[in-house]
């Protein structure tokens, strides 16, 4: 814990193209290694979902944000903060559900898509699957377990990249005895 | 449908054993040519034709990705987020592998598709569409562009071997890639920047310079670009004209 004194707290930028094209190569090899797109949306959710447990840390580490009071705090924060931080973008947050428990996240520009292009005999395969996977792990380890899926993307043709986010419950933290 | 289209006269080598051509200028290409490229040769006049078989979404006007500038904002992301993308490739790779050259080979084979996407777009860029001819240009082309492009600086050092004219460094004291990366010590020659040589060999490779890259625990990283023979003597060929 001595090094965290001279840390910054102002995260490291590095040019986005780097960073897109090794996502690319990584999609690129997850399709020779499996036989059908289900899988790699899987493995891609998969591989998310351990960077989201392990950014989450960071995030909090350098954003120096709180507790969020409700599950709209959170999307604005993960919108404006998270987003911004990571990736360099601002998605719009829109379409809530009546119950405040689901909304969209509206990608204008999605750095991992750029220079790509959906070949045809892969219709299925959500390219971008691994941002699902890092949303739902940060968000697990801060008591909030969400399902998160894209609803619409421009690499299938559609206007613009949606992802959808539902709450499903708060986790209950199970602390081991004795420990505070 | 396919369609074939030809550019014209393109000074080249022509390897009548692979049936392949090198071309050291390719000039007039608008879209990227390393697919599908078949060679005719004219034993004479020593003029290649170069085919490029053309992909139908180059014909249909369809694609929206091929309408936009290749000449854009530089955008960002946070170095953390690439930190933790690449861990998770690295373990991947080694889910699948036995040993550490063999996972060394997986990123490298990862770091040759970025290369191969990145030369194009660098070339256009950068040169105007102009293609490198000699093996120092190529080498700065590497050491200025390409690292300013995908890390942001100059790479720290380039050098020559002094007993072998077939092999060159790249040095770098602290490369972005291993800045998050602690090599366990039962696998202390593991260099995850076998990736960064992966896209160097593809960039060499694909610019007509076939060489083998690998990466090295020496001054931080080292970068070892070993060439074929051919390229170096076809280097000392142009030099004497």
């Amino acid at each position: 814990m001595s090094r965290q004194s001279n840390r910054t707290t102002e995260s490291k930028k590095m040019n986005s193209e780097l960073f897109t094209l090794t996502y690319g190569a990584l999609v690129t090899q997850l399709c020779k290694d499996y036989e059908n797109d289900e899988e790699v949306n899987k493995q891609l959710d998969k591989m998310g979902y351990n960077i989201g447990v392990r950014l989450i840390e960071d995030f909090l580490a350098r954003s120096s944000v709180g507790r969020c009071h409700d599950f709209r705090e959170t999307a604005d924060v993960i919108a404006k903060v998270a987003f911004k931080m990571y990736l360099g973008i601002t998605p719009s947050v829109t379409n809530w559900s009546p119950a405040g428990d689901e909304f969209s996240l509206i990608l204008e520009n999605n750095p991992l898509v750029d220079f790509v292009e959906l070949p045809d005999n892969h219709s299925n395969l959500v390219y971008s699957n691994i941002l699902c996977g890092v949303l739902r792990g940060a968000l697990e380890m801060v008591q909030m377990a969400v399902d998160v899926r894209f609803a619409q993307d421009t690499l299938r043709g559609d206007n613009v990249t949606e992802i959808r986010m539902k709450f499903v419950k708060r986790i209950e933290e199970n602390l081991p005895a004795g420990d505070e | 449908m396919k369609k074939y289209v030809c550019c014209g006269k393109v000074r080249g080598i022509f390897n009548y054993k692979k049936n392949q051509c090198q071309c050291d200028a390719v000039t007039s290409f608008k879209t990227p040519a390393h697919h599908g490229m078949k060679c005719c040769f004219n034993n004479q006049e020593i003029i290649i034709i170069i085919i490029i078989i053309m992909d139908t979404r180059f014909t249909r006007g369809k694609s929206a990705i091929l309408e936009r500038s290749l000449t854009r904002p530089k955008t960002e992301v946070s170095v953390s987020a690439f930190a933790l993308l690449f861990s998770e490739m690295v373990q991947y790779c080694q889910s699948r592998v036995y040993s550490v050259s063999e996972l060394q080979a997986r990123l490298a084979d990862l770091g040759q598709g970025v290369g191969a996407s990145l030369l194009d777009v660098l070339v256009l860029r950068e040169k105007n569409g102009k293609r490198e001819t000699k093996v120092l240009n190529i080498l700065l082309f590497i050491k200025v562009s390409v690292w300013k492009a995908l890390f942001g600086k100059e790479a720290d050092k380039l050098e020559q071997a002094n007993d072998d004219d077939k092999t060159y460094y790249i040095i770098e004291k602290e490369p972005l890639i291993n800045a998050y990366i602690s090599v366990p010590k039962e696998n202390s020659t593991l260099n995850c920047a076998a990736f960064t040589a992966g896209i160097v060999e593809a960039i060499l490779t694909h610019s007509g310079f076939p060489a083998k890259v690998t990466a090295h625990w020496h001054k931080g990283t080292t970068l070892m670009i070993k060439f074929d023979e051919a390229v170096i003597a076809r280097d000392k060929a142009l030099d004497g004209r």
